[in-house]
Order: structure tokens, then sequence, then C-alpha cells
């Protein structure tokens, strides 16, 4: 395959997420960009800048589970110099009050309370319509099945049973009463998508995924259930070199998605990403 | 906690080549009758063709062993706990994998009838499908229902996949008669299959790996018959078609950004905006970071700046001059309806034609067919998951063209209650009745001007600069092809105020009368610019309350008195101070600035062209209601 070819597969994934991004902003009333700081949310931040000519005109959101990596912090305020980006940041407080955490809990519930019950309070106190995440059809079998615009109900539930029907360019743009609408501009992209694009787009990342002493992160959650996986790949030519070769999936590191059978799809149900 | 790493080193597989010809990737659906086979086909094809994740097959057969099943290849794929229960696909999934060739994303569509809307969604965005047919149930009431609908939403590449023949003892005869009698069928949908192919998806038959069983079939194996689907064609030699998702006025930039549907634009070049018919050039692209692009093609999303600034708003179709698209209000389109709710006429729906979205009624239900048979029914609604042909009413003109012209410009989706119920492909324009009854009303008005009237009014001492504003924002608004008349202070004078004077009560009275002249002509549709000293704010507050149909932007032009009676240009200031204008604005009577005007000018700091541009951005502001929450 040539570079030209590679080159023109990425500019029409990103030309049609920036779409989706204007869509988005046209649509709704009130959007937010949730952050994980991870590679893919940091790929939306530059898509999102480039579809509205340099900066970004919504805030973005960052759930502190309290349970990032050290270093996630520190990258977190360099990037927001960087891009310009208005940040908000929430914490479920109560929740670590009464004393909810890896130490003491499953993952799941972890999950759920410092993550989805913290995003759900946010989407009430700032009545958000519209949230753009960063998830991809090739994540997850459950995220699959996922449209471009994607409704919650008020709970943050997902009826993945009667989900609109999605075509011709036209998306699902009123939000249900009460409820928001999940815009997904990276579904068509896969893990080694986004890796060559950070690659020509000289994207800022966090340094954890790159490998030291044989091993290194693909996948970044909450440190006490976020193992690294080995890879001598130190730098990005090395990962996409590593990608195009492995069949390990994307998430095999991250403890939550595997403690049941369905345990995603129940996750996922109940408001998670 | 133990930390469970997976071994990531390079290894062989056939799958992960890194000499792919094409990366685009290939969107193929798979469609078919309810248990035909299609998930135990698409899990066949991904192990077959080496695709799946290490472990992958191990883990769901343990799942099964653990609840007692036999395994089968569609669970690879039925991760949702429903679907393994039912033991159907319930909604639209995409698998992604490759050949040596190129990668592919497969679209696994539900079979079951109610959930047609799912296979409209994986359709639409398909470039190739695959039909599967049941070799022992031969042809169902699905396999000639998905048909029909794949005609209607584009899919022109269609490879039939004649499964379970394994059931039919791989019998020749039986593969023969059902490719006959589908053809058939293909043929009345104007539709031709590029290939039957015998499998038996099961047992990996015909899929990768030649069967043996089969050895009578010569022809393609589904993998070699994927890699000669071919990609949709190139666009951008079609005429432009860029329909505007936004304009940006983030800082002093007005930016129409818009994805080019078909085509391609490049700076210097003249375009139209349809509905409206206003013209104006490309001057830049604005990429970030930059450098921008020469040329923007189909695909790519664009956002560009003007040479001159027009009337622009979402759902406008950009074009050539000399390629437009038409506009109009009435058409005649086949629509495939799936709301729960049967689609009726003289209901009000929403049309959503690429950003353009409006009201409009079914006028007419002219034929309702069974998409299975292809039979007409009689009814006077169109029930659901069935096919129409039906003249639609738009509640205002809009931008399109004939499918079969531009497929893109061509095709709508019908919203009801928030919800995308139904699409169509428009396959002919209808002509308005040219009597129509009744007083014209003022939205048809603003149809037809392509902009809502409104009001602004300029207030300010004289000689502070209000006639000279509202003529050059009178003579920016005309260029820009839009409706609009002045109704300055001194020409009522002369006539309509002829009687008045300058008393307290002379100069309510004026006001009064300027407000009633205004509001007819913003009642006509027009931006109505009045420019009238006005010095009392009671009085403009009662000519705003009077005029509270329409949009209003007071417009305080102001300079300090000094300023203005340097100017003097009538050369009233000097005679006011001669004593001969009695009660004059400023000298001898008083000027009551107002409070929070919409505008406020200062005709001392500003140039002419600076604030009449504050005055157009105040229009723009509310003719564009989205620019005032992000505006900076």
């Amino acid at each position: 395959m040539s570079r030209n070819a590679q080159n023109d597969h990425l500019t029409r994934l990103e030309q049609t997420s920036i779409h989706i991004f204007r869509e988005a902003f046209a649509n709704f009333r009130s959007v937010c960009m949730p952050w994980s700081m991870g590679k893919d949310s940091n790929v939306l931040i530059w898509l999102a800048r480039k579809a509205f000519c340099g900066k970004i005109p919504f805030p973005l959101l960052h759930i502190d589970t309290t349970y990032e990596f050290p270093e996630m912090y520190e990258f977190r305020e360099k990037a927001k110099a960087i891009h310009g980006i208005d940040l908000i940041v929430r914490v479920n407080e109560d929740a670590i009050r009464r004393g909810i955490g890896y130490a003491t809990h499953d993952p799941v519930t972890v999950t759920h309370e410092l993550k989805t019950v913290p995003l759900k309070a946010a989407i009430d106190e700032f009545k958000w319509d519209a949230l753009v995440t960063g998830i991809r059809r090739d994540e997850d079998p459950t995220r699959a099945k996922e449209r471009w615009f994607s409704p919650r109900s008020a709970e943050g539930v997902w009826d993945y049973k009667d989900q609109p029907p999605e075509f011709w360019g036209q998306f699902a743009s009123t939000a249900p009463e009460g409820g928001h609408v999940r815009v997904q501009p990276l579904l068509e992209w896969t893990e080694l998508d986004i890796w060559e694009y950070i690659r020509r787009e000289n994207i800022p990342n966090p340094t954890l995924y790159f490998a030291r002493n044989g091993k290194r992160f693909r996948s970044l959650g909450c440190h006490p259930i976020t193992h690294p996986v080995d890879s001598p790949a130190s730098n990005i030519d090395e990962i996409i070199e590593e990608l195009k070769q492995t069949r390990v999936s994307e998430r095999a590191g991250r403890a939550q998605d595997h403690v049941g059978r369905n345990a995603m799809q129940a996750l996922r149900a109940k408001g998670f990403m | 906690m133990s930390a469970p790493s997976a071994n990531l080193s390079p290894q062989t597989s056939k799958s992960g080549s890194t000499d792919i010809e094409d990366l685009r990737k290939m969107h193929v659906v798979v469609v078919g009758h309810v248990d035909h086979g299609k998930s135990t086909f698409v899990g066949r094809l991904l192990h077959d063709t080496d695709s799946l994740p290490n472990g992958k097959i191990e883990q769901v057969r343990r799942n099964c062993a653990a609840e007692g099943m036999d395994f089968e290849y569609a669970f690879l794929l039925d991760a949702l706990l429903e679907e393994q229960e039912q033991n159907i696909t319930i909604d639209t999934t995409r698998i992604f994998f490759r050949t040596q060739k190129r990668a592919y994303a497969i679209i696994d569509a539900p079979g079951h009838k109610e959930f047609l809307k799912n296979m409209v969604t994986g359709a639409a965005s398909a470039s190739a499908a695959l039909l599967l047919i049941d070799a022992s149930e031969g042809v169902m009431d699905q396999s000639r229902r998905h048909a029909f609908l794949l005609s209607l939403l584009g899919v022109k590449q269609l490879v039939v996949l004649v499964n379970k023949m394994d059931l039919v003892k791989y019998d020749q005869a039986t593969y023969e008669k059902i490719k006959t009698e589908y053809t058939a069928f293909l043929k009345s949908l104007g539709l031709t299959a590029v290939d039957f192919i015998p499998i038996a998806a099961k047992h990996g038959e015909n899929i990768v790996n030649r069967s043996q069983p089969m050895s009578w079939w010569k022809g393609p194996t589904v993998a070699e018959a994927l890699d000669n689907f071919r990609h949709e064609d190139d666009l951008t030699g079609l005429p432009l078609r860029l329909p505007i998702s936004d304009i940006y006025r983030f800082d002093h930039r007005r930016i129409i950004a818009g994805r080019v549907e078909a085509g391609a634009i490049r700076p210097g070049e003249e375009l139209i905006f349809q509905p409206g018919g206003r013209r104006s050039t490309v001057r830049t692209f604005e990429d970030w970071p930059g450098p921008s692009r020469e040329v923007a093609g189909t695909g790519d999303s664009a956002n560009f700046t003007l040479t001159e600034q027009i009337f622009a708003e979402r759902g406008q179709v950009v074009s050539h001059i000399h390629n437009q698209p038409r506009v109009g209000r009435e058409f005649r389109a086949r629509i495939f309806w799936l709301g729960k709710e049967p689609l009726q006429t003289n209901k009000t729906y929403r049309l959503r034609l690429l950003t353009q979205n409006v009201e409009a009624v079914v006028a007419k239900v002219e034929k309702i067919t069974d998409a299975a048979t292809l039979e007409s029914i009689q009814a006077t609604s169109v029930p659901r998951d069935s096919i129409c042909e039906v003249t639609i009413r738009a509640a205002r003109p809009i931008a399109f063209d004939l499918h079969h012209e531009c497929a893109i410009t061509g095709r709508f989706a019908v919203e009801d209650a928030g919800r995308i119920n139904g699409g169509g492909i428009i396959l002919e324009a209808r002509t308005e009745k040219t009597t129509r009854e009744g007083k014209v009303t003022s939205a048809e008005r603003a149809a037809r001007a392509g902009h809502a009237p409104a009001v602004i009014w300029f207030t300010g001492l004289s000689g502070s600069g209000k006639s000279t504003i509202a003529e050059n924002v009178e003579r920016r608004l005309f260029d820009a092809g839009r409706q609009v008349v002045r109704v300055d202070g001194d020409d009522l004078r002369t006539a309509l105020n002829r009687d008045l004077g300058f008393s307290a009560a002379d100069r309510a009275e004026s006001v009064r009368r300027a407000s009633a002249v205004a509001g007819l002509f913003a009642n006509a549709g027009k931006i109505t610019l009045v420019t009238l000293i006005a010095p009392l704010a009671a009085d403009r507050a009662k000519a705003r309350a009077a005029l509270a149909n329409h949009p209003f932007i007071e417009v305080f032009v102001d300079a300090p008195l000094e300023i203005c009676e340097s100017r003097d240009v009538k050369g009233l200031y000097a005679k006011a101070r001669r004593g001969e204008i009695a009660e004059f604005t400023g000298i001898t009577s008083p000027y009551e600035a107002p409070e929070s005007p919409e505008v406020h000018i200062r005709t001392d700091k500003l140039s002419t062209d600076e604030a009449v541009k504050l005055v157009l951005d105040a229009l723009d502001k509310i003719q564009e209601s989205k620019a005032e929450d992000w505006e900076v």
C-alpha cells in the first residue's frame, strides 16, 4: 500500500468526523465533550479544532475518578494549555466519602459510582443535550452496534433494542425529553487508524502508551484496574508496526470489561461510554 | 491484584499483511430472510480469513459448554445476551477484517421483519451487498423485500449466496432453480446479481476454501467475490453540491462550513446559494492548522469565506451558477416507511434533505406496494414496512435534484415527532399550482425573499451620521439581493408629517407615524431602515412596542454634540444657535440617549465601513439565530 493511499484513507476518516462534529454543533443547543485524556480523546480534540477552525466552541469535561495515573494529571494541564481548552472537572465526592474504591469494591461498581454517576450529575447540572464521545466500533462488540448519533433517556439509558434508523447522513438530531444524544465521530476508526493519524498530525499524547521495561499501556483507565501489555514498542512507529501484527484485543488490559460475560453490555446500558 | 499481561509480540497472520492494495474500507451489508444463516456466515468468514482475536473462539466455546449448548459460529457475533436467547441478530453489527487486497467492514443486518429499520441503516452505508438464501427453504418474503430495499437505497453490487447447500445434499439442480427464480425477481427491480455462489457456511464451503462436495461450482468463492467488488464511483466529477452545515463567526471571519457531497470547489469560483438564489465568490479556505487546501473535493468538510457577504444559512445548497439544483416545493417520490404509525396524507412531517429541514405533507398517495410480492395494496394510509409512491408538498421551497440525476441530493428522510421514520427518492418535480387562494402570508413573503423582515431604527442627534450609515447599510443589503427600504425622518417631514412641528407632542406623533409606516413595510416583508432623531426614550419605547411583530434593532448613532455641531451638514445647528429654530434637539431641546440599544456606534471613533459592519452583524445575528451562543 502506498503512502498516498494511507493518507487518503486517514483524510476520509478525518473529514467524515469533522462533518459529524459540525452536524452536532448545528443541531444541538448545548454540546459538551467528555475527555479521558486517552489517545482517542486527544484525536477528538484535534478533529474538533479542525472542525471549528482552531478553537473548540464548547466545554470539555473530565470526570476525575481520583484513580488516574499521576502522569495523566500532568498531561491534562499541558494539553489544556496547548489546545486552549475550556475544561470542567468533576469528582463524585460523595462516593469517595462513602468509601467507594478499588480496594473494597468490584470494578463494575467503582466504574459506575466514580464515572457514570458524576457524568450524569454534570449533564443535569449543565443541561447538555449532546455529548461527544470517542468510542469506536472496533473496540467491543456492543460498541459495534452504535450509531453516529445515539439518543439516551433522562436516566442515561441506551435503548439498544430500539435504535433510530440512520441513513443518508440523517441522524437522530433531537434529544429525548430530559435526555441527551451521544455523538460519536470516531465510530469508523480502528485503533491502527488512531495511531497512524496521531503520527501524521503529531497530536500530543501521554507517554504511558510507550514501552518502558518491555511493557506499555494500550488503553488507559483507572490505575488499579488497568494493566500494561508486554510490548517493546517505545515510539509511535513501533506501535503502528505492532498493531499491524497483533491479534490481542485492545481492551484486554481493562479489568472491568471482563468481570462477567456481559459486563460491558451491563455497564453501557446504564450510561457508561 | 495480579496483572494479566497479554503477549503482543509480532506473529504471522494472513490478515496482518502490510502489503494491502487498497486500505479504503469496503462496506458490505449481509442481508436475507431470518434464519437463512447470516450470522453463521459472517462468523465463519471471520474464522476462515483468520481475522478473529486470539482466544475468541475458545471463549465462545467455553461459554456454550457452560450453558450446555452446541457451539455455533453465529455466537461469535451475537455478543448481546438477548441475541443469544432469541437466536436472531437484533441490530446492525459492523465487523472489520482484511483480505490480502483490502480492509472490509461487514455489516450484519437483521432478517427479522420488525427490525427492518436496522437493515436500512446497515444497507444505506454499504457499497455492496451479500444476500443469503437458504437452499432448503428457497426464496422467502424477506429475500424479496431486502432486494427491493437495496434497489431503493442504491446498493448496486449484489452477490447472492445460496446457503445451507449441505441440507440439500449439495444438489446443483436445487441451486439452479433458486438462481432462475430469483434472477427473474431481481430483473423486475432493475437489479442484476453479480453472481450466485452455492455455499455451506456452517462447514466453511466456498467461503474462503473451495468446496469438495460442490466441485461442480467453478465460479468464485465468497472471498474472491468480495475482492471483486468495486468502490462506489468517485463523485468529484459531478456538479458541485455543498449543503451548508453552519456559518461560523468565532472571530472576525465569517466562515461557511459544509461538506462537499458531489463535485469540487475552489477559491475564485462563483457560487449560487439555493433556495434564495444569492451569489458570491469563494475567497479563501480557512483550514486549521493550515496551510489551507487548494481544492475541496467530494467527501471533504470545507470551510470557506466569501468575497461578498450575502445572506446564507444552514440548509442552503451551494452550487456553481451553470449547474444548479432545482428549487421547488412539490415533487413525486418513492418512499419506504418504517414508522410504527402509518404514513398519512395531510399530516405534517419534517422532510430532511442534506441539511435542509422543512415541514412537509404527503399531498397524495399514488401507489402502495407490498415489498415482498411487488403487488399493489389498496389502502388510504401507508402501513409500516411498505413502499409507496406519493406527492410531497413542502412548506417552503427546497433545493433538490431528481434521484436519477444526482442521488445524493435526490433523496431524503421523513421525520415524525423527532424520529426518522422513513426515507425516499425523488422521481419527478411537480410544478406548483399557479393559482392559490386567500391572502399572501408572511411565510410566503419570507420564502420568496429568502429572509424574514426586520426593522432597524437609527436614532441620534442631527449630524451624528444616521443617514450616512443607513444609506450604506441599504446599499450593502440591496446588493446582496435582500428586500430593503429606508424611511427617512426628513423625507417624512416634507409630506406625511408636513403638519407637524417640533413640540414634544408633535415629536411623539412623528415617531408614531414613522413606526406605523415602518410596520407596513415590514409586514410586506422588507428589511426596513428608519432614520429619525426620536429624542425621547418613551416615544422610542412605544415605537418598539408597536413593531413587536418583527425583529427590532435599535441603533444608537452616537457622537458628542460638539462634533455633530461642527459637521452641521444642513446648517441647522447654526440656525438653531441664531435662534432661528426653536426646540432644536441638543441645543434647546433634550436628547435622551438609549440605555441599551442593540447596536451602539460612536461615529467619532469608527469609520462608516466599521459602523455598517456592526449593523449588518446585528442583522445576521438575528437571521442566524445560533450565532450569539458562541460569538466571542
